[in-house]
């Protein structure tokens, strides 16, 4: 098994942490994973992008341009990675902000309107964790508990909590996410 | 950021984390470095971490390059295991003090996460300065030991592995990286804790170190000038005897599917890790690609190049640069076989598919 992600989006939508706590969770469960940040000058506000692979034999190339799964979170992603997404692979995709939906007929293809839900819990922040618990329902390739276990493992002690929030934004994205073209 | 190690567990850490963990569990004594893109997480990384307070470690932000490279001198010379940190323009200011060091014979580490060149360049992933480390952008005939770590765990182990080399021999040895190894997160297993070295541990093992005469010998003097161009002469040739000591024993590389290789590719560090992806492909089409990665660039393992030579149809090196190992690739091989050099400059990292364009169009050519 192995699966090539990349995570793009907005600087500040919390793309890097969300690609982190994926890693951890997968290193848990005793995958090879590397996590690969673009660490231009990226800020909040800029466009940010992370490849997360997840393997179990040792992982070569941490640099690709071809993905299975592509987590597209603003136009200017969607366009730059929609082409890159291998035949057959996933798209999950943010409806918020996107202009022009993807088109392409030979990849599935999900929307998770995680912005929209964040706005109405409590915390707007809880968005990646929406995103990923989205991913989880289509690639369950690592376990809910061991997503809440990496939170606990990688945020600092004076966050955790927060966790029960950002448990109830994975399983909401887990229960909001929709195909719009599966084959 | 950072997080605790769970003993004998694996850990989720960047390459950069990673150098400035493992520093802390050697026992090194002192970091002095001051913050550049793509390294700034080394010295990020050792204030959260507060060394200070557990293994008396101590942890300085200098005023500049120089100041660092120079208190690496200083605490080189007491026999303390010390090190800095940068990024190539930074790694450029400290090519005085890294020649001195070598002049004065006086150990400590230097950790370059290579950006794009030349000048203040880009932040960018690049290995340009392959040239500046094993050819020295110093003065003098002087040589530094270079490694070059290709995955998160080898930076974490080849900071004890450096300053192991650097007190064997008395000599700077320079951790040549990348942004892209930097700043990457694998997992990683972090060395485990040994205590530093005590005053009374360092003036036995190094009678040659400035730690305190007590009127009981004659004072250990760094430096290196000397007036007295015989005597020079006579401290070069020692050197020089040194350099060929370490050529014959410290050579290290990887050999990746060469065995049965019609063609192979050189790289080093994260080119490596890249190429290797493209060599996997052409072997699912029948087609034998090897990796050869050299681990010292100095020393060059220039012997099992000329080896491979021998049984290869062509060589490519693949460097994220315009051509600078090649050159030592072409002194290795001799001509036997034809040597190519693909790579990609200012900050650009090449994707496996356009290494493998490469090994079609310039190695294998059919």
């Amino acid at each position: 098994m192995k699966k090539e992600i990349i995570i793009a989006g907005f600087g500040g939508q919390g793309v890097l942490s969300m690609g982190k706590i994926f890693a951890q969770s997968a290193l848990m469960e005793d995958f090879e994973v590397t996590w690969f940040p673009a660490y231009g000058p990226e800020q909040r506000g800029g466009t940010a992008n992370v490849t997360v692979i997840v393997s179990d034999e040792r992982i070569s190339s941490p640099i690709i341009s071809q993905f299975d799964v592509a987590i597209i979170l603003n136009q200017p992603s969607l366009e730059r990675f929609e082409s890159a997404i291998k035949p057959g692979g996933i798209l999950i995709y943010d409806g918020y902000g996107i202009n022009t939906p993807p088109e392409r007929k030979d990849i599935s293809i999900y929307r998770i309107d995680a912005m929209d839900t964040a706005a109405t819990m409590d915390n707007v922040k809880s968005f990646n964790m929406i995103v990923l618990g989205g991913l989880l329902k289509v690639l369950p390739i690592v376990k809910l508990e061991n997503i809440i276990q990496a939170l606990r493992e990688t945020l600092p002690s004076r966050h955790h909590h927060l966790i029960p929030m950002n448990e109830e934004a994975l399983r909401k994205g887990m229960e909001i996410i929709c195909p719009v073209h599966t084959l | 950021m950072t997080q605790e190690n769970k003993e004998g567990k694996y850990v989720l850490l960047k390459g950069n984390e990673a150098i400035a963990m493992a520093a802390i569990r050697i026992g090194c004594d002192g970091y002095f470095g001051y913050p550049i893109t793509p390294q700034s997480e080394i010295l990020e990384t050792l204030c959260l971490e507060k060394p200070w307070e557990t293994t008396g470690m101590v942890v300085l932000q200098a005023e500049s390059e120089l100041a660092s490279i120079n208190m690496v001198y200083a605490g080189g010379a007491t026999g303390k295991r010390v090190m800095t940190s940068s990024s190539s323009p930074g790694v450029a200011l400290m090519q005085e003090g890294i020649t001195y060091m070598a002049g004065a014979e006086i150990p400590g580490v230097i950790v370059n996460v290579q950006r794009g060149g030349p000048g203040l360049g880009t932040i960018q992933p690049s290995q340009s300065d392959y040239n500046q480390s094993t050819r020295g952008g110093g003065n003098g005939d002087y040589e530094v030991i270079v490694l070059a770590p290709a995955s998160v765990q080898e930076m974490a182990d080849f900071v004890e592995t450096a300053f192991d080399l650097a007190f064997k021999y008395r000599n700077p040895v320079i951790i040549l990286s990348d942004g892209i190894i930097g700043q990457m997160m694998e997992k990683v297993m972090l060395p485990p804790f040994k205590a530093r070295k005590t005053a009374e541990e360092i003036a036995t093992l190094y009678p040659w170190a400035a730690t305190g005469r007590d009127l009981k010998r004659k004072n250990n003097i760094f430096t290196s000038l000397d007036l007295d161009q015989e005597r020079h002469e006579r401290h070069n040739i020692h050197l020089q005897k040194k350099y060929a000591e370490i050529k014959e024993n410290e050579v290290l590389y990887e050999e990746i599917m060469t065995e049965d290789a019609e063609y192979i590719v050189i790289a080093f560090g994260s080119a490596a890790r890249i190429a290797q992806k493209s060599i996997e492909d052409f072997r699912k089409e029948g087609i034998k690609v090897g990796l050869f990665r050299p681990i010292t660039l100095w020393p060059f393992p220039t012997k099992q190049i000329a080896r491979l030579a021998e049984k290869t149809k062509g060589m490519l090196s693949m460097e994220i640069n315009a051509g600078q190992m090649v050159q030592d690739i072409r002194l290795a091989v001799e001509g036997k076989t034809p040597v190519y050099h693909y790579g990609r400059m200012g900050g650009m990292v090449p994707t496996p598919e356009e290494i493998s364009d490469a090994i079609k169009n310039l190695l294998i050519k059919e």
